[in-house]
């Protein structure tokens, strides 16, 4: 501790003795004090020890001359009565003092404890890390059993039960001193120890495994030996010269292949090829020098097929000898570069250039793109070229005007188009989401932090829950003891339901119109929606947007995508299909004529007879109209009545529940029956089978080292006891279906 | 001459023949899906019915254990029995009880002052206990026989008081915490490793039974320390917004414990990443003081000292089941029993009770048939638990008032702060109050 101190520059000498100290000595005291605290260093206030314990804060203790600065010589400073050779050391000490080349202090105690508390905590942690497989495999597994290093059970052998028999009579150890010769097991008369040892070293399923792959490998061998074999035995040279032509081609096929994929293995065949060429030169083998081009020279003038044969030989040569240019990539890359105009390399969201959607632009009026520039930031536009390329600008200039000559026409289709749906549709009005967009930023801006805090929140682990998700347990005050008392509960449910998740919601302002009636929640979303007469005028502020959910699903990037989908609906008649679908609906209400009439009742029947017109009169039952719609004086809204209120207290009233990831998800599980009732024994042994399994009356031991091993061990072969993506209840569904066959067949 | 054939109908009786008597007639069935078009409606009209028979039957308390003349304050399992319990009480009197029986079977004066900690040695032969007296004392688990005193094995005198003691799971040693966290062979008087950071005093230390050389502590300036016992000096430390009086690793993840907090929750960290726990439990009304993991490590029991215990999924940030009489005032101490079908609890007025894990279970041997239907039972309300009807039902719990107006009144301070925070945020800078989740706002420092 006192090496903190050694630094401090002021030199305070306080009197050993404070009571002796005059008042003149005390100023003289603090006035030193307040100088060496206007040094920076902000001196500790004296705290009294008043705790009984051993030990006490270092940040409440201090001791007099706490801040003095240690000279080495006042170590032997109770010495001072002693011989002169002293005074020798205390000088040479002083010596040392000054020596520059003393070593660095030391670093506090403080700080090396910290070293090694980090460099401890980090060997820890490692250590513990190896569990994360095992951990993980366990949250994972559909059924845990504990406890979990059980004995085998069944029947165990003899030898297991009575350890303590031996062989007594003559016989018996004549025959054991007959097996023990042969290393026969004594005590486990089922396997040798070699057969066992072979068990240990590796499962039935992987021998079985391994086994089949080395049959593979040699009935593979076998093949190619065989084929290799007949090969070489072909004595046709021409069928050897078309082989090498094949396999040159495949070589350079491969070559051009290696250079994208795998450029260090091409350089290496280039480098092979060039010490080809590099031998072909030396021995100039495929020239006319040889042997057989000599002879075929002679012949050459005669015969065309000697002809041929030499400029073949030459083409070889040349192909050999010829030196290769290796492309670098780089290059290449440049020109590509230089090829393309410079807009291409801005973000162009379009990706279907033949849809008319995703050219929204095109499809704006002048107005409405003036209007959306100042929404959609100008980066994207083909308009903005950089500074100082002048030809470009040029070019570039030139290809706008052409552009918006093109846009003209295709602009003038769209308002012809625009015009015929008019006329079919007269109350003709696109559907709009008049929800502002600071509104819908907004939300999507609190959506992303929400995801993005959610994100933080996850960590190595898979399984990561939220601490303040909804509680698991309703309490209150009310005792359910009988049957009778879970009815009123369940009565209560219609009633309950909606206020814990009202007081979940975000915004404040809204909660209390939301609770007053969720049920027409939904429908009133719509309403909102649309509003014609917005359109109609075309105020600046409108924007066009399907459907809240839409725009709120794809979170990233949102500005971009949002663009994209508001201009992909621009020109789309949401309107019209609205009021088709509301009429749909109305038709679908209405009641519909039953006709119960039997023909050939009564009268004759047949083929080509009509039951008489009475009949059909009588039997024609007319169902009394429906209440009035209560959307029929509404134009912007459908009202669904279809809502069951008896049933509703029963349905599911969330979108998502936490397992599943959609709807579809939760239906398809619902849908499965588990029960006996559909399901054969077997299967709903499967199905039910429990998470956990505990043995009655076992005693559950922390998990062992061993299991680690275990788990690690799996890793590595790939083993777990996971089971394949198809639960049980598909796999069931599959092998019902598969019976099913059979019985038809 | 000729032979007519006659079609009989013929079946093989090994269909529709049962092997004995005793089992149920076979029934023939077409499991087509087509055949059966209200699968869905049936099955959730039984799961309806399981969860309601399951309210009904939700009995979990089953005995209580009296004796003790002053509060529990700890307790003991036996490691190799699961018949056997051991609870110290603030008297100074420990007893040992048959669980059986449920009646005490032994009971030896073990200190002057409380019992402030007991454990049984690994093997179940002794048990150690600290007392108030400044010892650390050793004791046979045999009752002494007729004449001979019951008298400590081992006595140790310390220096300071101890608060509480823990067994390593396969050596000789044991950790006792008090001014600093002591490590003692079991053959020596003096510790053979002593840590400490800081000052203040350690309320509870436990060793991990997975990776058996690692020890947690939590102290009185609010912090959590972990230690290895092989090193010279702890490992890490993390400092909360409030004491946490007790810790508990997971029997089952070497790298999980929990802590139970004065502030009404309970942490269960990831001691890899102290920065943050990796759960926050919440349901309590008042200081969590004491913490057990089932031995399955999938669910902890907590006990409080708002009178109630309460049971959490090891990831779950609300209890599943709450449990409470009205006899029973502040509980103490908590344990779960190694065959993961009961739960302990000491309390303040004396009485040790005895509670069922899962409150509607069946006990004792059930026959397969029974198996299979509980099985069946519990799939089908895992199933159907989302709609509102059955979760309505499957969670509804009875509270004590007083209990249940906290809980509103805790509900009330929330929304009002998260309310108020909201509407700061609304008018500050943006960026300038980022957003703390609940995690966060828990934990003060990690300290290297």
């Amino acid at each position: 501790m006192k090496s903190k101190f050694l630094d401090i520059k002021l030199m305070i000498k306080t009197p050993l003795n404070y009571s002796e100290c005059s008042d003149d000595e005390r100023k003289h005291c603090r006035l030193l004090e307040a100088i060496s605290s206007l040094g920076g260093k902000t001196r500790k206030k004296l705290t009294e020890r008043s705790e009984a314990s051993i030990q006490v804060s270092e940040f409440t203790v201090n001791a007099e001359g706490e801040g003095d600065k240690i000279n080495l010589s006042d170590l032997i400073g109770t010495l001072d009565k002693a011989p002169t050779a002293l005074t020798a050391t205390k000088k040479q000490l002083k010596n040392l003092e000054h020596n520059h080349t003393a070593l660095d202090t030391p670093l506090t105690r403080k700080e090396t404890e910290q070293i090694q508390r980090v460099v401890a905590f980090e060997k820890t942690s490692k250590e513990v890390s190896r569990w994360q497989s095992v951990v993980v495999q366990n949250q994972k597994a559909e059924q845990l059993v504990f406890p979990l290093n059980q004995e085998p059970s069944g029947p165990k052998r003899m030898e297991h039960v009575v350890s303590g028999w031996k062989a007594q009579t003559p016989l018996e150890q004549e025959i054991f001193n007959l097996l023990h010769v042969n290393q026969q097991p004594l005590h486990n008369p089922v396997l040798t120890q070699n057969e066992e040892a072979t068990m240990k070293a590796m499962s039935l399923e992987e021998a079985k495994i391994r086994r089949a792959e080395l049959q593979k490998v040699r009935a593979l061998q076998s093949y190619y030996e065989a084929k290799a074999r007949r090969e070489k035995k072909i004595k046709s040279k021409t069928y050897h010269r078309v082989q090498k032509k094949v396999m040159r081609k495949e070589y350079l096929k491969r070559f051009d292949e290696m250079v994208k994929t795998d450029p260090a293995a091409a350089l290496e065949e280039l480098k092979k090829m060039e010490l080809s060429r590099m031998k072909e030169r030396m021995s100039l083998k495929h020239q006319n020098s040889g042997k057989w081009a000599r002879s075929k020279a002679i012949m050459a003038k005669y015969d065309d097929g000697a002809r041929k044969a030499m400029q073949q030989q030459l083409e070889v040569n040349k192909d050999l000898t010829m030196k290769l240019v290796i492309p670098t990539n780089e290059e290449d890359e440049d020109e590509v570069a230089e090829a393309l105009p410079d807009f291409v390399n801005d973000a162009e969201p379009i990706l279907d250039p033949i849809n008319p959607w995703m050219r929204g632009k095109l499809s704006t009026e002048p107005a409405a793109q003036e209007e959306s520039n100042c929404l959609v930031p100008p980066a994207a536009g083909p308009g903005d070229v950089k500074a100082g390329d002048g030809p470009d600008l040029l070019r570039e200039e030139e290809e706008q005007v052409e552009e918006t000559e093109e846009e003209a026409i295709l602009r003038g289709f769209e308002e012809r188009r625009k015009l015929r749906r008019a006329k079919d549709a007269v109350e003709v009005a696109p559907v709009v989401m008049e929800e502002s967009e600071g509104k819908v930023k907004q939300l999507i801006t609190t959506i992303h932090s929400r995801m993005n805090c959610q994100h933080a929140r996850e960590r190595a682990d898979p399984c990561v829950s939220q601490g303040e998700g909804p509680a698991l347990l309703e309490e209150g005050l009310v005792r359910v003891r009988t049957l009778e008392d879970m009815e009123l509960l369940g009565q209560d449910v219609s009633a309950c339901e909606p206020a814990p998740q009202t007081t979940q919601t975000l915004s404040t302002e809204q909660t209390e119109p939301q609770s007053a009636t969720k049920q027409a929640d939904g429908k009133r979303k719509r309403k909102k929606m649309i509003d014609p007469n917005e359109v109609l005028t075309k105020e600046a502020k409108v924007i066009k947007v399907p459907f809240a959910p839409t725009a709120v699903e794809d979170v990233e990037d949102t500005d971009e995508q949002r663009f994209i989908i508001k201009e992909a609906f621009a020109g789309d008649d949401v309107i019209s299909d609205f009021l088709k679908d509301k009429k749909k609906q109305e038709s679908a209400g209405m009641p519909k004529v039953v006709d119960l009439t039997l023909p050939g009742w009564g009268e004759w029947g047949g083929g080509g007879l009509q039951p008489s017109r009475s009949k059909r009169k009588r039997f024609r039952i007319k169902v009394a109209p429906p209440p009035p719609r209560k959307d029929q004086k509404l134009l912007n809204v459908i009202l669904s009545e279809k809502r069951n209120s008896s049933v509703a207290a029963h349905q599911v009233t969330y979108q998502v529940m936490f397992p599943f990831t959609n709807p579809a998800q939760f239906e398809r599980t619902i849908r499965a029956p588990v029960g006996h009732t559909w399901n054969t024994g077997n299967a709903v042994q499967k199905i039910t089978a429990p998470k956990i399994v505990t043995q009655l009356g076992a005693i559950i031991e922390p998990i062992s080292r061993e299991e680690l091993v275990k788990g690690e061990n799996q890793a590595v072969t790939g083993k777990s006891n996971l089971r394949s993506d198809q639960g049980p209840q598909q796999k069931r569904r599959s092998q019902q279906k598969k019976k099913h066959k059979h019985k038809k067949n | 001459h000729y032979a007519m054939k006659v079609k009989v109908l013929s079946r093989n009786p090994d269909d529709y023949v049962r092997e004995t008597k005793l089992d149920i007639q076979r029934v023939p069935r077409n499991y087509d899906p087509s055949l059966h078009p209200f699968e869905v409606t049936r099955e959730y009209t039984r799961a309806l019915n399981a969860t309601k028979l399951e309210r009904v039957f939700a009995k979990p308390f089953l005995a209580s254990l009296d004796g003790h003349r002053d509060g529990v304050n700890c307790m003991a399992k036996h490691p190799k029995s699961l018949s056997t319990i051991l609870s110290g009480s603030c008297d100074g009197e420990l007893k040992l009880w048959n669980l059986t029986k449920r009646e005490c079977v032994r009971t030896l004066q073990a200190h002057e002052g409380f019992v402030r900690g007991v454990v049984v040695r690994f093997c179940g032969s002794s048990f150690f206990t600290i007392g108030d007296d400044k010892n650390i004392k050793q004791w046979k688990m045999e009752t002494p026989g007729y004449g001979e005193e019951e008298e400590p094995i081992n006595t140790i005198l310390g220096k300071s008081v101890f608060t509480s003691i823990d067994h390593h799971h396969k050596d000789a040693v044991f950790v006792t915490s008090g001014q600093q966290v002591d490590i003692w062979d079991e053959q020596r008087t003096s510790p053979i490793r002593s840590f400490s950071w800081g000052v203040d005093s350690i309320n509870c230390v436990r060793f991990n039974p997975v990776e058996t050389e690692l020890l947690a502590s939590c102290a009185s300036d609010r912090s959590i320390v972990l230690y290895d016992m092989r090193e010279a000096a702890p490992l890490k430390k993390v400092i909360m917004t409030m004491r946490s009086n007790t810790l508990c690793w997971n029997p089952m993840e070497a790298y999980h414990f929990t802590c139970c907090n004065e502030d009404y929750n309970l942490y269960t960290y990831d001691m890899r990443y102290l920065d943050k726990p990796y759960t926050v439990h919440m349901d309590h009304v008042s200081a969590v003081l004491d913490v057990d993991y089932s031995p399955t490590g999938q669910e902890f029991v907590s006990a409080s000292f708002d009178k109630s215990i309460r049971i959490f999924p090891k990831d779950g940030g609300h209890s599943r089941e709450v449990y409470h009489t009205k006899r029973m005032q502040h509980v103490i101490c908590i344990k779960w029993s190694s065959d993961n079908k009961y739960i302990l609890s000491g309390s303040d007025e004396m009485n040790i009770r005895l509670w069922k894990a899962n409150a509607a279970e069946k006990l004792g041997m059930l026959a397969p048939r029974e198996k299979a239907a509980v099985n069946y039972n519990q799939k089908l309300k895992e199933k159907f638990q989302h709609h509102p009807q059955i979760r309505r039902i499957a969670r509804h719990r009875h509270l004590p008032k007083a209990v249940y107006s906290q809980v509103k009144e805790i509900r009330i301070m929330k929304e009002a702060r998260s309310r108020k925070e909201r509407n700061v945020r609304k008018h500050a800078k943006p960026g300038s109050m980022p957003v703390v989740t609940e995690k966060e706002k828990h934990v003060v420092t990690v300290v290297k």
